[in-house]
Protein backbone atom coordinates (compact mmCIF):
# COMPACT_ATOMS: atom_id res chain seq x y z
CA UNK A 1 0.00 0.00 0.00
CA UNK A 2 1.45 3.27 -1.14
CA UNK A 3 1.56 6.08 1.17
CA UNK A 4 1.07 10.27 0.75
CA UNK A 5 3.54 12.46 1.57
CA UNK A 6 1.10 15.62 1.14
CA UNK A 7 -1.96 16.67 1.74
CA UNK A 8 -4.58 17.65 -0.39
CA UNK A 9 -4.44 21.16 -1.51
CA UNK A 10 -0.92 21.91 -0.05
CA UNK A 11 0.67 24.07 -2.70
CA UNK A 12 3.94 22.00 -3.98
CA UNK A 13 6.89 22.97 -5.92
CA UNK A 14 8.59 21.27 -8.81
CA UNK A 15 10.28 17.72 -8.22
CA UNK A 16 8.52 17.76 -4.44
CA UNK A 17 7.56 13.79 -4.20
CA UNK A 18 3.70 13.56 -3.71
CA UNK A 19 3.81 10.04 -2.97
CA UNK A 20 5.12 6.62 -2.55
CA UNK A 21 4.17 3.40 -4.03
CA UNK A 22 2.69 2.02 -7.55
CA UNK A 23 -0.90 2.52 -6.48
CA UNK A 24 -1.12 6.25 -6.64
CA UNK A 25 -1.68 7.41 -10.35
CA UNK A 26 0.16 10.72 -11.92
CA UNK A 27 -2.27 13.00 -13.80
CA UNK A 28 -1.65 16.38 -14.93
CA UNK A 29 1.21 18.49 -13.56
CA UNK A 30 2.82 15.15 -12.10
CA UNK A 31 4.46 12.49 -12.94
CA UNK A 32 6.09 8.81 -11.90
CA UNK A 33 10.03 8.46 -11.29
CA UNK A 34 10.09 4.56 -10.22
CA UNK A 35 7.95 4.28 -7.15
CA UNK A 36 7.44 7.94 -6.38
CA UNK A 37 4.91 10.53 -7.89
CA UNK A 38 6.78 13.97 -7.99
CA UNK A 39 4.83 17.60 -8.85
CA UNK A 40 6.15 18.73 -11.98
CA UNK A 41 4.68 22.55 -11.71
CA UNK A 42 4.30 25.11 -9.05
CA UNK A 43 0.65 24.54 -7.68
CA UNK A 44 -2.23 23.27 -5.87
CA UNK A 45 -1.99 19.32 -4.83
CA UNK A 46 -5.69 17.70 -5.83
CA UNK A 47 -6.29 14.07 -5.18
CA UNK A 48 -8.92 12.32 -5.60
CA UNK A 49 -9.28 8.62 -5.20
CA UNK A 50 -5.85 6.95 -6.65
CA UNK A 51 -5.28 10.24 -9.39
CA UNK A 52 -3.05 12.93 -8.02
CA UNK A 53 -2.35 15.83 -10.09
CA UNK A 54 -1.34 19.52 -9.48
CA UNK A 55 -3.68 22.08 -10.90
CA UNK A 56 -0.96 25.17 -11.73
CA UNK A 57 -1.66 28.68 -10.14
CA UNK A 58 0.20 30.86 -12.50
CA UNK A 59 1.96 30.28 -15.90
CA UNK A 60 0.91 30.47 -19.88
CA UNK A 61 -1.66 27.92 -21.54
CA UNK A 62 -0.96 24.74 -21.72
CA UNK A 63 -3.30 23.40 -24.93
CA UNK A 64 -5.72 20.97 -24.44
CA UNK A 65 -7.64 18.86 -26.55
CA UNK A 66 -11.27 19.56 -26.28
CA UNK A 67 -10.76 23.34 -25.41
CA UNK A 68 -12.87 26.06 -27.01
CA UNK A 69 -10.04 28.85 -27.20
CA UNK A 70 -9.65 32.52 -29.02
CA UNK A 71 -7.08 32.46 -31.12
CA UNK A 72 -5.61 35.26 -33.76
CA UNK A 73 -4.73 34.25 -37.39
CA UNK A 74 -0.65 35.27 -37.79
CA UNK A 75 -0.06 33.35 -40.97
CA UNK A 76 -1.42 32.03 -44.25
CA UNK A 77 -0.20 28.05 -45.16
CA UNK A 78 -0.57 26.71 -48.60
CA UNK A 79 -3.50 24.60 -47.31
CA UNK A 80 -4.07 26.32 -43.70
CA UNK A 81 -3.97 29.45 -41.48
CA UNK A 82 -1.41 29.55 -38.45
CA UNK A 83 -2.97 30.46 -34.79
CA UNK A 84 -1.44 32.29 -32.21
CA UNK A 85 -3.31 30.71 -29.36
CA UNK A 86 -1.28 32.25 -26.66
CA UNK A 87 0.78 29.34 -25.49
CA UNK A 88 4.16 28.44 -26.37
CA UNK A 89 3.14 26.47 -29.11
CA UNK A 90 1.45 27.65 -32.04
CA UNK A 91 -1.67 25.46 -33.94
CA UNK A 92 -2.66 25.02 -37.53
CA UNK A 93 -6.33 25.43 -38.61
CA UNK A 94 -6.11 23.41 -41.99
CA UNK A 95 -8.67 24.44 -44.68
CA UNK A 96 -10.31 21.14 -44.37
CA UNK A 97 -11.25 22.18 -40.58
CA UNK A 98 -13.25 25.80 -42.11
CA UNK A 99 -16.64 26.18 -41.87
CA UNK A 100 -17.36 25.75 -45.53
CA UNK A 101 -15.70 23.59 -48.00
CA UNK A 102 -12.97 25.41 -49.68
CA UNK A 103 -11.78 24.97 -53.71
CA UNK A 104 -7.97 24.04 -54.05
CA UNK A 105 -7.51 27.71 -55.67
CA UNK A 106 -9.11 30.06 -53.48
CA UNK A 107 -7.87 33.11 -51.83
CA UNK A 108 -7.96 31.74 -47.89
CA UNK A 109 -7.41 35.43 -46.75
CA UNK A 110 -11.50 35.71 -47.68
CA UNK A 111 -12.22 33.24 -45.06
CA UNK A 112 -9.49 34.14 -42.07
CA UNK A 113 -6.84 36.98 -42.69
CA UNK A 114 -3.96 37.95 -40.61
CA UNK A 115 -4.91 39.47 -37.32
CA UNK A 116 -8.13 37.89 -37.44
CA UNK A 117 -9.39 36.54 -34.27
CA UNK A 118 -11.44 33.65 -34.25
CA UNK A 119 -12.87 31.12 -31.68
CA UNK A 120 -11.98 27.71 -32.54
CA UNK A 121 -11.86 24.23 -30.94
CA UNK A 122 -8.71 22.60 -30.41
CA UNK A 123 -8.98 18.79 -31.82
CA UNK A 124 -5.47 17.35 -31.41
CA UNK A 125 -2.35 18.42 -29.47
CA UNK A 126 0.35 15.65 -30.19
CA UNK A 127 2.90 14.94 -27.16
CA UNK A 128 5.24 16.83 -29.91
CA UNK A 129 2.69 19.63 -28.82
CA UNK A 130 1.62 19.86 -32.32
CA UNK A 131 -1.95 21.56 -32.06
CA UNK A 132 -4.54 21.20 -34.51
CA UNK A 133 -7.66 23.34 -34.37
CA UNK A 134 -11.06 23.09 -36.18
CA UNK A 135 -14.21 25.44 -37.18
CA UNK A 136 -16.85 22.52 -37.18
CA UNK A 137 -19.23 22.63 -34.80
CA UNK A 138 -21.46 25.01 -32.61
CA UNK A 139 -20.10 28.82 -31.75
CA UNK A 140 -17.02 28.41 -33.91
CA UNK A 141 -16.31 31.86 -35.66
CA UNK A 142 -14.66 34.42 -36.67
CA UNK A 143 -14.78 37.58 -34.24
CA UNK A 144 -16.20 40.51 -35.68
CA UNK A 145 -16.02 44.24 -33.79
CA UNK A 146 -15.33 43.92 -30.14
CA UNK A 147 -12.49 44.18 -27.84
CA UNK A 148 -9.89 41.56 -27.02
CA UNK A 149 -8.54 41.47 -23.41
CA UNK A 150 -6.19 39.28 -21.90
CA UNK A 151 -6.28 37.34 -18.66
CA UNK A 152 -4.37 34.65 -16.83
CA UNK A 153 -6.04 31.18 -18.17
CA UNK A 154 -5.68 29.81 -14.88
CA UNK A 155 -7.97 31.91 -13.97
CA UNK A 156 -10.68 31.43 -16.91
CA UNK A 157 -12.46 28.86 -14.33
CA UNK A 158 -13.27 31.27 -11.95
CA UNK A 159 -14.44 33.76 -14.49
CA UNK A 160 -16.99 31.76 -16.17
CA UNK A 161 -18.29 30.47 -12.74
CA UNK A 162 -19.94 27.15 -11.83
CA UNK A 163 -21.69 26.15 -15.06
CA UNK A 164 -21.14 29.92 -16.98
CA UNK A 165 -22.97 31.40 -13.40
CA UNK A 166 -20.39 34.14 -13.20
CA UNK A 167 -20.11 35.16 -16.97
CA UNK A 168 -23.95 34.66 -17.31
CA UNK A 169 -24.32 37.80 -14.37
CA UNK A 170 -21.61 39.98 -16.68
CA UNK A 171 -23.58 39.63 -19.59
CA UNK A 172 -27.24 40.10 -17.81
CA UNK A 173 -25.49 42.85 -15.88
CA UNK A 174 -23.86 45.06 -18.88
CA UNK A 175 -25.66 43.78 -21.83
CA UNK A 176 -22.55 43.02 -23.50
CA UNK A 177 -21.85 40.06 -25.18
CA UNK A 178 -18.87 38.05 -23.96
CA UNK A 179 -16.47 34.94 -25.33
CA UNK A 180 -14.17 33.19 -22.49
CA UNK A 181 -11.42 31.66 -24.29
CA UNK A 182 -9.82 28.44 -22.06
CA UNK A 183 -6.51 30.04 -23.55
CA UNK A 184 -7.17 33.35 -21.12
CA UNK A 185 -8.44 35.74 -24.29
CA UNK A 186 -11.85 37.03 -23.90
CA UNK A 187 -13.72 39.21 -26.43
CA UNK A 188 -16.16 41.55 -25.39
CA UNK A 189 -18.57 43.41 -27.63
CA UNK A 190 -21.14 45.95 -26.10
CA UNK A 191 -22.06 49.58 -26.01
CA UNK A 192 -18.44 51.52 -24.89
CA UNK A 193 -19.83 52.53 -21.20
CA UNK A 194 -20.23 48.81 -20.65
CA UNK A 195 -17.33 47.29 -22.13
CA UNK A 196 -15.07 49.30 -19.97
CA UNK A 197 -17.31 47.75 -16.87
CA UNK A 198 -16.98 44.24 -17.83
CA UNK A 199 -13.37 44.79 -18.20
CA UNK A 200 -13.08 46.04 -14.59
CA UNK A 201 -14.89 43.18 -13.44
CA UNK A 202 -13.04 40.75 -15.03
CA UNK A 203 -9.65 41.99 -13.71
CA UNK A 204 -11.27 42.31 -10.57
CA UNK A 205 -12.27 38.35 -10.99
CA UNK A 206 -8.71 37.89 -12.04
CA UNK A 207 -7.03 39.73 -9.05
CA UNK A 208 -9.43 38.80 -6.03
CA UNK A 209 -9.98 34.54 -7.66
CA UNK A 210 -8.67 33.27 -4.59
CA UNK A 211 -10.63 35.03 -1.90
CA UNK A 212 -13.63 33.62 -1.09
CA UNK A 213 -17.14 34.90 -1.15
CA UNK A 214 -15.91 36.47 -4.78
CA UNK A 215 -19.95 35.76 -6.58
CA UNK A 216 -21.20 38.17 -3.92
CA UNK A 217 -18.33 40.67 -4.37
CA UNK A 218 -18.65 40.90 -7.95
CA UNK A 219 -22.79 41.01 -7.79
CA UNK A 220 -22.18 44.34 -5.34
CA UNK A 221 -19.77 45.56 -7.65
CA UNK A 222 -21.75 44.89 -10.52
CA UNK A 223 -24.62 46.94 -8.81
CA UNK A 224 -23.25 49.96 -8.19
CA UNK A 225 -20.99 50.13 -11.38
CA UNK A 226 -24.14 49.43 -13.34
CA UNK A 227 -26.84 50.70 -10.29
CA UNK A 228 -28.93 48.05 -11.33
CA UNK A 229 -30.31 45.66 -9.37
CA UNK A 230 -28.88 41.96 -9.97
CA UNK A 231 -30.37 38.31 -9.27
CA UNK A 232 -28.80 35.59 -9.24
CA UNK A 233 -30.02 32.20 -9.64
CA UNK A 234 -28.04 29.87 -7.35
CA UNK A 235 -26.28 27.22 -8.70
CA UNK A 236 -25.93 24.38 -7.26
CA UNK B 1 -9.88 43.84 -38.09
CA UNK B 2 -7.59 46.98 -38.64
CA UNK B 3 -10.33 49.38 -40.24
CA UNK B 4 -13.12 47.69 -38.31
CA UNK B 5 -10.71 48.64 -34.86
CA UNK B 6 -10.30 52.54 -35.83
CA UNK B 7 -14.16 52.79 -36.27
CA UNK B 8 -14.37 51.28 -33.19
CA UNK B 9 -12.15 53.72 -31.31
CA UNK B 10 -13.49 56.23 -33.38
CA UNK B 11 -16.85 54.99 -31.84
CA UNK B 12 -15.80 55.49 -28.24
CA UNK B 13 -14.00 58.91 -28.80
CA UNK B 14 -17.54 60.07 -30.20
CA UNK B 15 -19.02 59.71 -27.10
CA UNK B 16 -16.45 61.45 -25.19
CA UNK B 17 -14.74 58.17 -23.57
CA UNK B 18 -11.90 56.61 -24.18
CA UNK B 19 -10.97 53.08 -24.72
CA UNK B 20 -10.05 52.45 -21.10
CA UNK B 21 -12.56 54.50 -19.23
CA UNK B 22 -10.85 57.64 -19.21
CA UNK B 23 -11.80 61.27 -20.47
CA UNK B 24 -9.71 62.44 -23.59
CA UNK B 25 -7.88 64.54 -22.28
CA UNK B 26 -6.81 62.38 -18.76
CA UNK B 27 -3.64 60.70 -17.87
CA UNK B 28 -3.37 57.49 -16.32
CA UNK B 29 -1.92 57.70 -12.93
CA UNK B 30 1.60 58.99 -12.94
CA UNK B 31 4.32 57.68 -9.98
CA UNK B 32 7.64 59.00 -10.31
CA UNK B 33 10.47 57.13 -8.06
CA UNK B 34 14.17 58.52 -7.20
CA UNK B 35 17.55 57.46 -6.38
CA UNK B 36 16.33 54.15 -8.45
CA UNK B 37 19.69 53.10 -8.74
CA UNK B 38 23.05 52.68 -6.59
CA UNK B 39 25.65 53.66 -9.33
CA UNK B 40 24.37 56.16 -11.82
CA UNK B 41 24.41 59.90 -10.04
CA UNK B 42 20.69 60.43 -10.45
CA UNK B 43 18.29 57.81 -11.17
CA UNK B 44 14.52 57.82 -11.32
CA UNK B 45 11.94 55.35 -12.64
CA UNK B 46 8.16 56.70 -14.01
CA UNK B 47 5.04 54.84 -14.10
CA UNK B 48 2.34 55.98 -16.45
CA UNK B 49 -0.43 53.43 -16.08
CA UNK B 50 1.63 50.52 -17.03
CA UNK B 51 4.45 51.58 -18.83
CA UNK B 52 7.26 52.08 -17.05
CA UNK B 53 10.19 54.04 -17.93
CA UNK B 54 13.80 54.05 -16.03
CA UNK B 55 16.39 57.00 -17.16
CA UNK B 56 19.64 57.54 -15.20
CA UNK B 57 22.43 60.10 -15.15
CA UNK B 58 25.89 59.58 -15.62
CA UNK B 59 28.93 62.31 -15.45
CA UNK B 60 32.28 62.24 -16.65
CA UNK B 61 34.98 64.76 -17.23
CA UNK B 62 35.83 65.64 -20.76
CA UNK B 63 37.01 68.10 -23.23
CA UNK B 64 34.55 70.46 -24.37
CA UNK B 65 34.17 70.58 -27.82
CA UNK B 66 35.94 73.21 -30.02
CA UNK B 67 33.33 75.24 -30.65
CA UNK B 68 32.06 75.43 -27.08
CA UNK B 69 35.52 75.67 -25.21
CA UNK B 70 33.46 76.95 -21.78
CA UNK B 71 30.52 74.69 -21.87
CA UNK B 72 29.85 71.60 -20.34
CA UNK B 73 27.95 68.80 -22.94
CA UNK B 74 24.76 66.74 -22.16
CA UNK B 75 23.61 63.56 -24.62
CA UNK B 76 20.79 61.40 -24.10
CA UNK B 77 20.40 58.04 -25.08
CA UNK B 78 17.27 55.73 -25.43
CA UNK B 79 17.12 51.80 -25.66
CA UNK B 80 13.93 50.29 -26.45
CA UNK B 81 14.45 47.12 -24.43
CA UNK B 82 12.77 43.99 -26.17
CA UNK B 83 11.49 42.86 -22.71
CA UNK B 84 8.86 45.63 -22.24
CA UNK B 85 6.99 45.41 -25.50
CA UNK B 86 7.10 41.82 -28.32
CA UNK B 87 7.57 45.05 -31.34
CA UNK B 88 10.98 46.04 -29.82
CA UNK B 89 14.19 44.02 -31.56
CA UNK B 90 17.80 44.08 -29.75
CA UNK B 91 20.39 45.63 -31.97
CA UNK B 92 20.89 49.38 -33.42
CA UNK B 93 18.56 51.51 -32.29
CA UNK B 94 15.27 51.81 -33.98
CA UNK B 95 13.86 55.14 -35.36
CA UNK B 96 11.25 55.37 -32.62
CA UNK B 97 14.44 55.46 -30.07
CA UNK B 98 16.51 57.83 -31.55
CA UNK B 99 13.15 60.28 -31.98
CA UNK B 100 12.27 59.69 -28.25
CA UNK B 101 16.21 60.23 -27.47
CA UNK B 102 15.57 63.21 -30.00
CA UNK B 103 12.67 64.97 -28.47
CA UNK B 104 13.75 64.97 -24.81
CA UNK B 105 17.23 65.94 -25.37
CA UNK B 106 15.45 69.10 -27.97
CA UNK B 107 13.24 69.77 -24.69
CA UNK B 108 15.95 70.37 -22.81
CA UNK B 109 19.05 71.96 -24.82
CA UNK B 110 16.25 74.87 -26.47
CA UNK B 111 15.01 75.21 -22.50
CA UNK B 112 18.22 76.45 -21.31
CA UNK B 113 17.43 74.49 -18.48
CA UNK B 114 20.60 73.12 -17.88
CA UNK B 115 23.69 75.97 -17.05
CA UNK B 116 26.03 74.51 -19.16
CA UNK B 117 29.00 77.32 -18.45
CA UNK B 118 28.92 76.26 -15.38
CA UNK B 119 30.00 72.86 -15.91
CA UNK B 120 33.12 73.44 -17.33
CA UNK B 121 35.78 73.24 -15.22
CA UNK B 122 38.61 74.44 -17.31
CA UNK B 123 38.14 76.61 -20.37
CA UNK B 124 38.85 74.66 -23.55
CA UNK B 125 40.32 71.78 -20.77
CA UNK B 126 37.56 69.81 -18.81
CA UNK B 127 34.07 70.24 -18.53
CA UNK B 128 31.41 67.96 -17.25
CA UNK B 129 29.78 65.58 -19.59
CA UNK B 130 26.45 64.40 -18.47
CA UNK B 131 24.92 61.21 -19.82
CA UNK B 132 21.80 60.54 -19.92
CA UNK B 133 20.19 57.08 -20.77
CA UNK B 134 16.45 56.05 -20.89
CA UNK B 135 15.71 52.50 -20.86
CA UNK B 136 12.24 50.99 -21.14
CA UNK B 137 11.18 48.65 -18.96
CA UNK B 138 7.26 48.13 -19.81
CA UNK B 139 5.56 49.75 -23.47
CA UNK B 140 1.79 50.53 -22.48
CA UNK B 141 1.63 53.47 -24.63
CA UNK B 142 2.93 57.03 -24.21
CA UNK B 143 6.56 56.30 -23.99
CA UNK B 144 7.77 60.31 -25.16
CA UNK B 145 5.91 61.63 -21.73
CA UNK B 146 7.09 58.90 -20.15
CA UNK B 147 10.83 59.37 -21.13
CA UNK B 148 10.69 63.22 -20.98
CA UNK B 149 9.24 63.03 -16.98
CA UNK B 150 11.89 60.10 -16.17
CA UNK B 151 14.89 62.21 -17.32
CA UNK B 152 13.66 65.31 -15.98
CA UNK B 153 13.32 63.79 -12.32
CA UNK B 154 16.79 62.01 -12.86
CA UNK B 155 18.20 65.14 -13.03
CA UNK B 156 16.79 67.02 -10.43
CA UNK B 157 17.75 63.48 -8.71
CA UNK B 158 21.41 63.81 -9.66
CA UNK B 159 24.28 64.67 -6.73
CA UNK B 160 27.83 65.26 -8.75
CA UNK B 161 30.55 62.91 -7.53
CA UNK B 162 33.84 64.08 -5.89
CA UNK B 163 36.44 64.95 -7.98
CA UNK B 164 40.03 65.64 -7.03
CA UNK B 165 40.76 67.51 -10.34
CA UNK B 166 42.16 64.03 -11.73
CA UNK B 167 40.18 61.62 -11.50
CA UNK B 168 36.41 61.23 -10.73
CA UNK B 169 35.67 59.07 -7.31
CA UNK B 170 32.03 57.48 -7.98
CA UNK B 171 32.13 56.36 -5.28
CA UNK B 172 31.81 59.52 -2.86
CA UNK B 173 28.80 61.52 -4.24
CA UNK B 174 28.62 65.89 -2.74
CA UNK B 175 25.31 67.40 -2.06
CA UNK B 176 26.15 69.35 -5.23
CA UNK B 177 23.24 69.07 -7.69
CA UNK B 178 23.76 69.94 -11.48
CA UNK B 179 23.04 73.81 -12.40
CA UNK B 180 19.77 73.39 -13.28
CA UNK B 181 17.76 76.33 -13.48
CA UNK B 182 14.13 74.59 -12.25
CA UNK B 183 12.14 77.46 -13.85
CA UNK B 184 12.86 76.62 -17.47
CA UNK B 185 12.74 72.66 -16.91
CA UNK B 186 10.31 71.39 -19.34
CA UNK B 187 7.62 69.27 -19.32
CA UNK B 188 6.16 66.94 -22.58
CA UNK B 189 2.89 66.34 -23.58
CA UNK B 190 1.88 64.57 -26.42
CA UNK B 191 -1.03 65.03 -28.08
CA UNK B 192 -2.22 62.29 -30.60
CA UNK B 193 -5.18 63.40 -32.81
CA UNK B 194 -7.22 60.70 -34.20
CA UNK B 195 -10.43 61.64 -36.76
CA UNK B 196 -11.48 64.90 -35.26
CA UNK B 197 -10.33 64.04 -31.79
CA UNK B 198 -7.12 64.97 -29.73
CA UNK B 199 -6.13 62.88 -27.01
CA UNK B 200 -3.23 62.59 -24.25
CA UNK B 201 -1.77 59.47 -22.82
CA UNK B 202 -2.27 56.75 -25.25
CA UNK B 203 -2.32 53.01 -25.00
CA UNK B 204 -1.21 50.89 -27.58
CA UNK B 205 -4.41 50.47 -29.11
CA UNK B 206 -4.71 53.77 -29.65
CA UNK B 207 -1.49 54.33 -30.57
CA UNK B 208 -1.48 52.35 -33.26
CA UNK B 209 -4.97 54.14 -34.87
CA UNK B 210 -3.05 57.23 -34.46
CA UNK B 211 -3.29 59.97 -37.62
CA UNK B 212 -1.08 62.50 -36.15
CA UNK B 213 0.73 63.61 -33.06
CA UNK B 214 2.46 66.65 -31.66
CA UNK B 215 4.66 66.72 -28.71
CA UNK B 216 4.42 69.79 -26.87
CA UNK B 217 7.25 70.70 -24.73
CA UNK B 218 6.85 73.57 -22.10
CA UNK B 219 8.97 75.92 -19.26
CA UNK B 220 7.11 76.52 -16.34
CA UNK B 221 5.43 80.31 -17.46
CA UNK B 222 4.37 78.83 -20.81
CA UNK B 223 6.91 79.28 -23.36
CA UNK B 224 6.90 76.82 -25.62
CA UNK B 225 10.50 75.58 -25.94
CA UNK B 226 10.02 72.10 -28.51
CA UNK B 227 7.89 70.88 -30.84
CA UNK B 228 7.94 67.33 -32.58
CA UNK B 229 5.30 66.19 -35.41
CA UNK B 230 4.61 62.92 -36.03
CA UNK B 231 2.29 60.48 -37.35
CA UNK B 232 1.13 60.27 -41.35
CA UNK B 233 -1.63 62.64 -41.48
CA UNK B 234 -0.99 66.84 -41.98
CA UNK B 235 -2.15 69.27 -38.84
CA UNK B 236 -3.60 72.32 -39.49
CA UNK B 237 -3.06 75.78 -38.01
CA UNK B 238 -6.03 75.41 -35.90
CA UNK B 239 -5.03 71.77 -34.80
CA UNK B 240 -2.02 73.33 -34.25
CA UNK B 241 -3.74 76.02 -32.14
CA UNK B 242 -5.67 73.42 -30.03
CA UNK B 243 -2.76 71.25 -29.48
CA UNK B 244 -0.67 73.56 -27.94
CA UNK B 245 -3.53 75.20 -25.44
CA UNK B 246 -4.44 71.16 -24.70
CA UNK B 247 -0.59 70.98 -24.04
CA UNK B 248 0.06 73.63 -22.08
CA UNK B 249 -3.09 73.30 -20.07
CA UNK B 250 -1.57 69.20 -19.01
CA UNK B 251 2.05 70.78 -18.69
CA UNK B 252 0.41 72.29 -15.11
CA UNK B 253 -0.51 68.95 -14.52
CA UNK B 254 2.70 66.94 -15.28
CA UNK B 255 5.10 69.64 -13.41
CA UNK B 256 2.99 68.67 -10.07
CA UNK B 257 4.75 65.66 -10.21
CA UNK B 258 8.47 67.02 -10.45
Amino acid sequence: MGKLLVEDKTIVTPGEELAEGMDFLPAEGTFRDKDKIIASGLGLVNINGRVIKTIPVAGRYAPKKGDTIIAKVTNILMSGWILDIGSAYSAVLSVKEAKDFIRRDEDLTRYYNIDDYIVTNIVMVTSQKLVDASMKGPGMRKLIGGRIIKVNSNKVPRIIGKKGSMVSMIKNATDCSITVGQNGIVWINGSPENEIIVVKTIKKIEQEAHISGLTDRIKTFLEKETNKKINIEKVE
Amino acid sequence: MNREQKDYILNFLEKGIRFDGRKLDEYRPIKIETGFSENAEGSARVIIGDTIVLAGVKLSVEEPYPDTPDKGTMMINAELMPLSSPDFEPGPPAIQAIEIARVVDRGIRESGSIDTKKLCIKKEEKAWCILIDICTLNDDGNLLDASALAVIAALQDTKMPSYNGKVVDYKKKTKETLPLNLKKIPTSCTVSKIGNHFIVDPVPEEEEKVEARLTVEVEEDGTLCALQKGGDKPLTAEDIDKIVGIGIEKSKELRKFL
